[in-house]
């Protein structure tokens, strides 16, 4: 348990460190998941050392993200006085990544199958 | 002591937190909807109950603080699975990578352009830059851009429930047929709630909608700083 929680706030810590160079908009945490997975992919870390506390973790994100839920209650005068431009660029942009992704995804996985076949 | 010197009590916070969670996620198992979604349910709950009993949101926060501790290690937590879809795919991952970098783009630019036509503040333009990505990576980013964390929080779960709800309609709509192409996009346009929803196909979809929502979440972390920037 020890060491599983150690390399994942170990690889956590560095991100953090990373994140402090001045102008970085990237956040500490993607650092340190870049970090371990880096470190999966050379077989520094085993990925079954890491499973049961990475498994806790990921599965339970929901719950963790409560408490910033919660502080929304800060913020409905902001919300009720925009609420027209935060619903229409939030139902136009998820209609717009969902058939940009898909048709691209479609379109370069089709080529790439069809390429195969004929090699 | 009163009760409400007992309620704001950290202990009492958090325990409330776990039993009203405990019981949402309860509800939702047994009606099987999904807009008895239990994130927000708890959300509305706690929130209605803090106004009720008069407790601040700072007072919540002293136990609350101890549970979003722990949002931070679960997003280096995403590496696991991150690293064993990897070994799946490599032969895909030009493919998949254009894929993740189109779609983030789009979807950054698209919401940050639309707000700010429609006279959005910059605060919640920047609250709204990173909607797509899954929530705890959602604020983080939002915190790097100067936006409201929880602002933040509220339109990714939004985002989430229209993605569970509408998504597969509208790709179908769309005419996106593979169901491969589906999962991806719904991964990275509605994160976790549609990847959510792509397992109910099966363990191969879930998978794909993963890997959307993983690899947008790093490149919206490294994009959406630069286009916001840009644009506003």
């Amino acid at each position: 348990m020890a060491k599983q929680f150690g390399i994942i706030f170990g690889c956590l810590f560095l991100g953090e460190l990373l994140a402090l160079v001045p102008g970085m908009t990237i956040p500490g945490s993607i650092w340190g998941m870049l970090i371990l997975t880096f470190l999966l992919n050379r077989g520094v870390v085993r990925a079954a050392t890491i499973k049961p506390v990475c498994k806790f973790l990921t599965d339970n994100m929901a719950f963790f993200f409560i408490p910033p839920g919660v502080a929304l209650m800060l913020y409905f005068d902001l919300i009720g006085k925009e609420l027209i431009p935060i619903m229409v660029a939030t139902v136009v942009s998820i209609i717009i990544v969902l058939l940009v992704t898909g048709h691209l995804h479609q379109y370069l996985h089709s080529r790439s199958k069809h390429h195969n076949q004929h090699k | 002591m009163t009760f409400i010197e007992i309620a704001r009590n950290p202990l009492s916070t958090i325990t409330l937190t776990f039993v009203v969670f405990w019981l949402t996620t309860a509800l939702q198992r047994r009606t099987r909807l999904a807009i008895l979604n239990p994130l927000v349910l708890t959300i509305a709950f706690l929130i209605t109950f803090l106004k009720l009993t008069g407790i601040s949101f700072e007072q919540y926060y002293e136990g609350g603080r101890m549970i979003e501790f722990w949002l931070k290690p679960a997003i280096v937590a995403l590496a696991l699975p991150l690293y064993n879809e990897l070994k799946h795919i490599k032969s895909q991952f030009m493919s998949l990578f254009l894929t993740e970098l189109a779609g983030c783009a789009v979807g950054v630019i698209s919401v940050v352009l639309i707000a700010s036509w429609l006279g959005a503040s910059p605060e919640v333009i920047r609250s709204l830059a990173p909607k797509s990505v899954s929530t705890p990576i959602a604020i983080e980013i939002t915190r790097q851009l100067g936006g409201i964390p929880a602002l933040t929080s509220a339109i990714v779960v939004l985002v989430g429930m229209i993605g569970a709800m509408a998504g597969v309609k509208t790709m179908e709509w769309g005419r996106i047929k593979s169901p491969v192409s589906k999962s991806l996009s719904m991964g990275t346009a509605a994160h976790v709630m549609g990847t959510n929803r792509m397992s109910e196909y099966g363990d191969r979809y879930g998978a794909y909608a993963t890997l959307g929502l993983i690899l947008n979440g790093i490149l919206t972390a490294f994009l959406a700083g630069p286009i916001v920037n840009l644009i506003l």
